[in-house]
């Protein structure tokens, strides 16, 4: 179409209110969500399936961690340089007599780190330069392997101590460093990564229900229907988006319940700020799924897009397990076409830290712009015509 | 279009008579199908008056749908103008919306809402006033017959059922020009026929300007005006009569003792002067070129005893009249049949059923349906949608488990025996289903590899199907951007690659022109001659005269059958000595309701 | 038989690579996930933000922040003046850490005393506040050591000295490449098989296919053959973007990748057809195709090591093709696994995958609508 007439502005005004046509639509949607209970369980049952299983499935806690401890030569040092592993919640260790049988061990995937102290280690205690407490890693996995380094330097830092106090003296460190963890002082990765959790899925679901409705108006022939009666567009537009806003929310909600009550995610923020924040976000996801459907209108098509341009890059690309700070520039920038970044900010700070609105405003502000972007080009793309 | 070339389009029709509902000057449109434009309408002009009905008959593809979609503001036209009730329906297409009724192809209507939410629904959408509507509704549901039902999800209706509510929904606000799109399509006879009647006395009782599609040449005859398509353009507009009439004196029946109907079309269809001839249950329809009496001696040279009785003319013969002068001296050449007839198996029928059930959890979707069908034979099985054809089809064909009963194909039951004896039958699904992305070449020879044909074989048989049905000229255009018409003779050619001597075809000539309708079935006429036995489905009732025997189902039942005259023949009655195939199911229907009240 | 089987082979070739779209969402879309998630998916601290709180006139504290200044895992954002602006600055997020030195930092240090340092970290990620602990940790451990060495005394009895085997700078990149090939392949494949079966049910030619003499194992076989082919050629463009842009070693022999590969892209088609011979349209097919999908990425090991998972979890991913894959990848690309030791990575996938096959065999006939 070449013309830029916008039709439908043109004309007398079409009888009945623009409120009646509205209300019809929402009743009509909501009886067929109702009916069909499609919608409610990708709503619903969605997220609490996934919660579950990804909520308690998806941790980078480290704990029991097989290790092998090769000591060669046992004595009594040795033994209390050994029992701090055993005391320890993060290891799981085995003992082995010779290095070779634990590197075995840690070929066939037995343990993920072997240490080693050496038949010297006891004498070379006493000497100036020290003993030598070897630790070999699997590399493989760089931050398993990086996280039980810090346990191992842990465990060691907490013998050195000891073994000073038992000599009556105290450990003469140069620089002792004390750290303070603020907002997760446990590091409990749970607390970060069930907050992201609820972005994705959302995510997921924003994109389907929408995705899916659309299609199925034009699939059954009742779209056109609907586009000879007096509705505007716009009004096409808000009956799905009402509907489907507020079922998302109620999604939502109990996603949220879940992150507080099951998992125990502290919420240190408001719980109306979070509910607006996500009214935000939903307004997104709808968005981006009606805009989805509107410019492709085969299903097919859209059905590719959807898991093309939906799970992988909330996945990876929203900073709910990959910090986007450790990313190439390049790939930050095109982070900030994820609305999931935005609210994974959002989420895991008004769980984490509280109402710090230096973080919420932008990323809100972010939020409502990409929705204003979806939304008007939804309204923008999607005409009264079937062309 | 740019708007400067709209202001220069008339903004009022000169000398347009105050009646005028829509008024369609010189519209074209054209589709873009990837880099090629097809167009679907080329300078189309006609009018619409108030307080009548016009029909909009065409093939599908004739730019039907695409008109309607013009006319109701869903579309654009690159060029020309549409006026409904003195507004322009592009520019200012919301106040036409707000002015109209128009019911699309399959009726429009949220399936998963009750019969009164659909309305409720629609009356807002329209802006019907709130005190307004207790008696709107009351009238519509009165019309409709819709009252027992109103708190029943329209999924639930039966095919006339969902369509008098679509026509509900579309009236609820009382338009002044009402825009249906195919709403006849699939439904039975009774139903269309109740249709038609609430869509007079809109027209007579409020003056309604009525649009309405089909497909269904023998609906043309019903209207007060019709408008002729085909191919995207303009043939005619004028009363049913004005076609019909001129081919009065024209039309005859022949009949001869001696010779097999389909043999004495064949001859009679290649025949000097001969426009037309249909096989028509026990006799053969003749329509000539001229007025001429018609010479038997000469048509049908060694044949004795053919008789010839002048019948009243058609508005069909009218049509094909007309679409033969356009296609210029080609006439439709006998087909060559590949296959020798084949010796004869004495015994058992072909096709066996009995007793045949299928079940749908508490629906029975096919019930106690038995037949038989015998070599060379044309078994035509006759419905509605939903009537149980295809169910039966798809058990036949070893698609579908029966829940009860037994079937027999050749012998053995298709569902469980060796996947060799599928190589015997040929199946040709509704829609004519095709692989839509791939060419005509790649379908052909995809379909010859599937039945394992090979080497010379497998090219022969190639060839013999690009020449056959001349698909050689569109060998490598894509099978989805074919004419139906196309689409129809190349799905026939797969079925046929492998020389089956069974034929199963579901709907095989739904919404094709008649031309290429009568090329069809004379081809399958050929093949039945040579042995190869027919099963075929069928919503049009014209069509069970090509059968030689035929079952009407309804609602999962066989409710008669016969030959087309027996059936025909027991609907006879004093005020209907000539019932038209039509007739007798509409009758049967009738009786059969009755019976079920009364059990 | 085979005649029958290649006829339907090159049906669903050119039915899936005719036109340029198609073509294009096969090749596409994964390259560029592949180039965006290579980079994006990270563990590796680089560059993060910190900011000085220095009380301490003296000039050994300088000496301190020097080290923090002179590691490639920091950069730091902002020299402070006093306690109060630490909050605000790492509440907007503007610093990950705050490194403060008390105003006796020197004097302490000097006169042998313990002289302490106190970090401040942004524990939101808590895996970017461990590794960013960690990572203080090793500089001020060789400050210690450093200082030690300069000023005598105050040795340590025992030191920790640690070698990373297969990965020895422990990039986590070397980590996520072969998980992403298992990933896009994956994806791939449900893209090209999920939809197979319904598109042919929607458009009514699956009817077709069923009533020519094809058995429901050819229709199996030659449904099976694209997919897998493709998947081959996929896998392999991604292997070679792996090896040869982003320098992940590939130590292991290419007949046990390949093996890996092969059985992988069994159970991957097994899984897509099954889905797809359940779903009656198309959309059916894609959502099914979609709860598979997540699950098996995200439970998969491919982010966060299912060795974290509650043991009922660990159990369900044993029905994962992907964690036996990934599993493999890794082995072969970093480790150099031999073929032996990854036989039970390789039966799994074997017997997924010809269940699925057979599961989607029966339903093409049995499957009601």
């Amino acid at each position: 179409m070449s013309g830029e007439i916008r039709p439908h502005r043109g004309g007398t005004a079409p009888p009945g209110s623009g409120k009646m046509r509205l209300r019809g639509l929402i009743r009509k949607e909501f009886l067929q969500i109702v009916r069909d209970p499609s919608s409610i369980a990708i709503a619903f049952l969605m997220p609490l399936v996934l919660l579950l299983l990804f909520g308690y499935g998806v941790s980078l806690d480290s704990e029991h961690i097989p290790l092998a401890l090769v000591v060669e030569q046992p004595s009594a040092d040795t033994a209390s340089f050994t029992a701090a592993f055993h005391k320890s919640r993060y290891f799981r260790p085995s003992l082995f007599l010779d290095t070779r049988a634990a590197e075995e061990a840690m070929m066939a995937g037995r343990v993920n780190a072997v240490v080693v102290l050496r038949q010297d280690f006891a004498r070379r205690l006493r000497q100036p330069d020290g003993a030598p407490i070897q630790l070999i890693l699997n590399g493989v996995d760089a931050n398993t392997a990086q996280i039980i380094s810090g346990y191992v330097q842990g465990a060691w830092g907490k013998w050195l101590e000891q073994t000073a106090l038992e000599r009556g003296q105290s450990l003469r460190t140069p620089v002792r460093m004390e750290q303070r963890i603020w907002f997760n002082s446990e590091l409990r990765s749970r607390n970060f990564l069930v907050p992201g959790l609820v972005a994705v899925i959302m995510t997921l679901i924003g994109a389907l229900l929408t995705a899916m409705v659309m299609a199925r108006e034009w699939e059954r022939g009742t779209m056109e229907a609907l586009l000879v009666t007096p509705l505007a567009m716009g009004e096409v537009i808000l009956g799905k988006l009402i509907p489907y806003f507020i079922l998302g929310m109620g999604g939502l909600a109990l996603s949220v319940t879940m992150a507080i009550w099951l998992f125990d995610v502290p919420l240190r923020g408001s719980l109306w700020v979070l509910l607006a924040a996500s009214a935000l976000f939903l307004l997104t996801a709808l968005g981006m799924g009606l805009l989805i459907s509107t410019l492709t209108k085969s299903q097919f098509v859209a059905g590719q897009v959807a898991i093309i341009a939906t799970f992988l890059p909330a996945f990876i690309l929203s900073g709910f397990i990959f910090d986007i700070n450790s990313m190439p520039g390049i790939v930050q920038t095109i982070t900030h076409m994820v609305a999931a970044r935005y609210y994974v900010a959002i989420l895991q700070t008004l769980f984490l830290a509280g109402n710090e609105w230096s973080v919420i405003l932008p990323n809100a502000l972010a939020l409502a712009l990409l929705a204003v972007i979806f939304l008007g080009l939804t309204r923008k793309k999607a005409r009264k015509r079937l062309e | 279009m740019t708007p400067a070339d709209r202001e220069t389009a008339p903004s009022s029709p000169p000398g347009l008579e105050g009646d005028t509902a829509l008024w369609v000057a010189g519209v074209s449109k054209t589709f873009r199908a990837g880099h090629r434009r097809v167009p679907a309408l080329q300078n189309v002009s006609f009018r619409v008056r108030q307080g009548t009905v016009t029909g909009l008959i065409g093939p599908d593809g004739a730019g039907k749908t695409t008109l309607m979609r013009l006319a109701a503001g869903l579309m654009a036209p690159d060029s020309g103008t549409i006026t409904i009730l003195g507004k322009d329906a592009t520019a200012q297409s919301m106040a036409v919306q707000s002015s109209i009724g128009y019911m699309p192809q399959r009726f429009g209507l949220y399936e998963d809402l009750t019969v009164q939410e659909n309305l409720d629904l629609y009356a807002d959408l329209q802006g019907v006033p709130e005190p307004a509507r207790p008696a709107r509704y009351r009238d519509l549901i009165h019309m409709a017959g819709l009252a027992p039902f109103t708190a029943r999800l329209a999924g639930q209706l039966s095919g006339g059922m969902k369509q008098k509510l679509g026509l509900a929904c579309a009236l609820v606000r009382q338009p002044p020009l009402l825009l249906l799109d195919e709403p006849t399509v699939g439904v039975d006879p009774l139903s269309r026929r109740e249709l038609w009647s609430i869509v007079y006395r809109l027209v007579r009782e409020q003056g309604t300007g009525v649009l309405l599609s089909t497909a269904y040449l023998d609906e043309a005859e019903r209207c007060d005006e019709v408008v002729l398509l085909h191919d995207g353009q303009f043939l005619e507009q004028g009363a049913p009569a004005a076609l019909r009439e001129p081919m009065r004196g024209r039309t005859y029946a022949v009949t001869a003792a001696d010779v097999p109907t389909r043999s004495l079309q064949a001859v009679l269809a290649q025949a000097p002067g001969v426009l037309d001839a249909l096989v028509q249950g026990d006799h053969i329809r003749l329509v000539m070129e001229n007025d001429a009496p018609p010479d038997l001696g000469a048509l049908l040279p060694g044949v004795k005893g053919a008789e010839l009785a002048a019948v009243a003319p058609r508005f069909e013969d009218g049509f094909v009249a007309l679409l033969k002068r356009r296609a210029g001296g080609e006439t439709a050449r006998r087909p060559v049949t590949a296959a020798a007839p084949r010796p004869a198996e004495p015994g058992r029928p072909v096709i066996e059923v009995n007793d045949l059930q299928r079940r749908f959890g508490s629906f029975y979707a096919v019930k106690g349906v038995t037949f038989a069908v015998s070599r060379g034979e044309v078994f035509g099985l006759l419905g509605a949608n939903g009537a149980g054809k295809s169910t039966t089809f798809r058990m036949l064909c070893g698609l579908l488990p029966a829940s009860g009963g037994n079937l027999r194909v050749a012998g053995v039951d298709l569902r469980y025996a060796a996947a060799a004896a599928r190589a015997r039958i040929g199946y040709m699904s509704q829609k004519f289903s095709l692989y839509a992305n791939l060419s005509v070449a790649e379908n052909l020879r995809f379909f010859s590899g599937a039945y394992g044909l090979s080497g010379t074989r497998g090219a022969g048989r190639m060839d013999w199907a690009l020449e056959e049905f001349a698909l050689a000229p569109m060998a490598e255009s894509v099978s989805g951007d074919l004419s139906l018409g196309h689409k129809q003779q190349l799905a026939l050619a797969c079925a046929l690659m492998h020389e089956p001597d069974i034929l199963f075809l579901d709907e095989p000539t739904s919404g094709v022109d008649p031309l290429a309708r009568r090329k069809f079935w004379s081809r399958i006429n050929g093949l039945a001659e040579t042995g190869v036995t027919v099963m075929v489905t069928t919503h049009f009732m014209e069509e069970a005269e090509y059968c030689d025997r035929l079952a009407i189902m309804a609602a999962g039942e066989i409710l008669t059958m016969g030959t087309p005259a027996e059936v025909k023949g027991k609907a006879r009655s004093s005020a209907l000595p000539e019932p038209t195939m039509e007739d007798a199911f509409v009758g049967l229907i009738q009786t059969h309701a009755r019976q079920g009240a009364a059990a | 038989m085979w005649k029958r089987i290649f006829a339907l082979m090159i049906k669903e070739f050119l039915a899936l690579l005719k036109d340029k779209p198609s073509r294009f969402v096969l090749i596409g879309p994964p390259l560029i996930q592949l180039m965006v998630f290579g980079y994006a998916a990270t563990f590796d601290l680089k560059h993060a933000s910190y900011a000085v709180l220095n009380e301490d006139p003296g000039f050994v504290s300088r000496d301190l922040a020097a080290a923090f200044r002179g590691s490639p895992s920091f950069t730091q954002v902002a020299q402070l003046t006093h306690e109060g602006e630490i909050a605000p600055l790492i509440d907007r997020k503007a610093a990950l850490m705050v490194v403060r030195i008390g105003p006796r930092f020197s004097a302490d240090l000097l006169s042998g005393h313990p002289a302490p340092v106190q970090i401040i970290v942004d524990g939101r990620n808590s895996n970017t506040a461990l590794l960013t602990v960690n990572y203080a940790r090793a500089i001020v451990d060789r400050f210690n050591r450093d200082w030690a060495a300069a000023h005598g005394g105050n040795r340590f009895p025992a030191h920790v000295e640690t070698r990373a085997w297969f990965n020895p700078n422990l990039e986590s990149r070397w980590f996520f490449v072969p998980g992403i090939v298992g990933l896009l392949t994956l994806v791939v494949t449900m893209l090209v098989t999920a939809l197979s079966v319904a598109r042919e049910r929607e458009q009514g030619t699956f009817d077709q296919l069923l009533v020519t003499p094809l058995r429901p194992a050819e229709i199996l076989i030659g449904k099976a053959l694209p997919g897998f082919l493709i998947g081959v050629a996929e896998a392999t463009l991604i292997v070679l973007v792996a090896v040869f842009w982003f320098d992940v070693p590939l130590l292991g022999s290419l007949l046990t990748l390949y093996t890996g590969i092969l059985l992988f892209l069994v159970s991957a088609v097994g899984v897509g057809l099954m889905i797809s011979s359940l779903a009656v349209t198309q959309q059916q097919g894609l959502l099914g195709a979609f709860f598979f999908l997540v699950p098996a990425i995200i439970l998969s090991g491919f982010a966060t090591p299912i060795a974290n998972m509650p043991p009922l979890v660990q159990d369900i991913t044993l029905l994962n093709p992907m964690r036996y894959f990934l599993a493999v990848l890794r082995g072969v690309f970093l480790e150099g696994t031999p073929f032996r030791l990854l036989i039970h990575q390789f039966w799994p996938m074997a017997v997924i995958g010809v269940v699925a096959l057979a599961i989607a065999g029966w339903l093409f006939r049995h499957r009601m609508y």
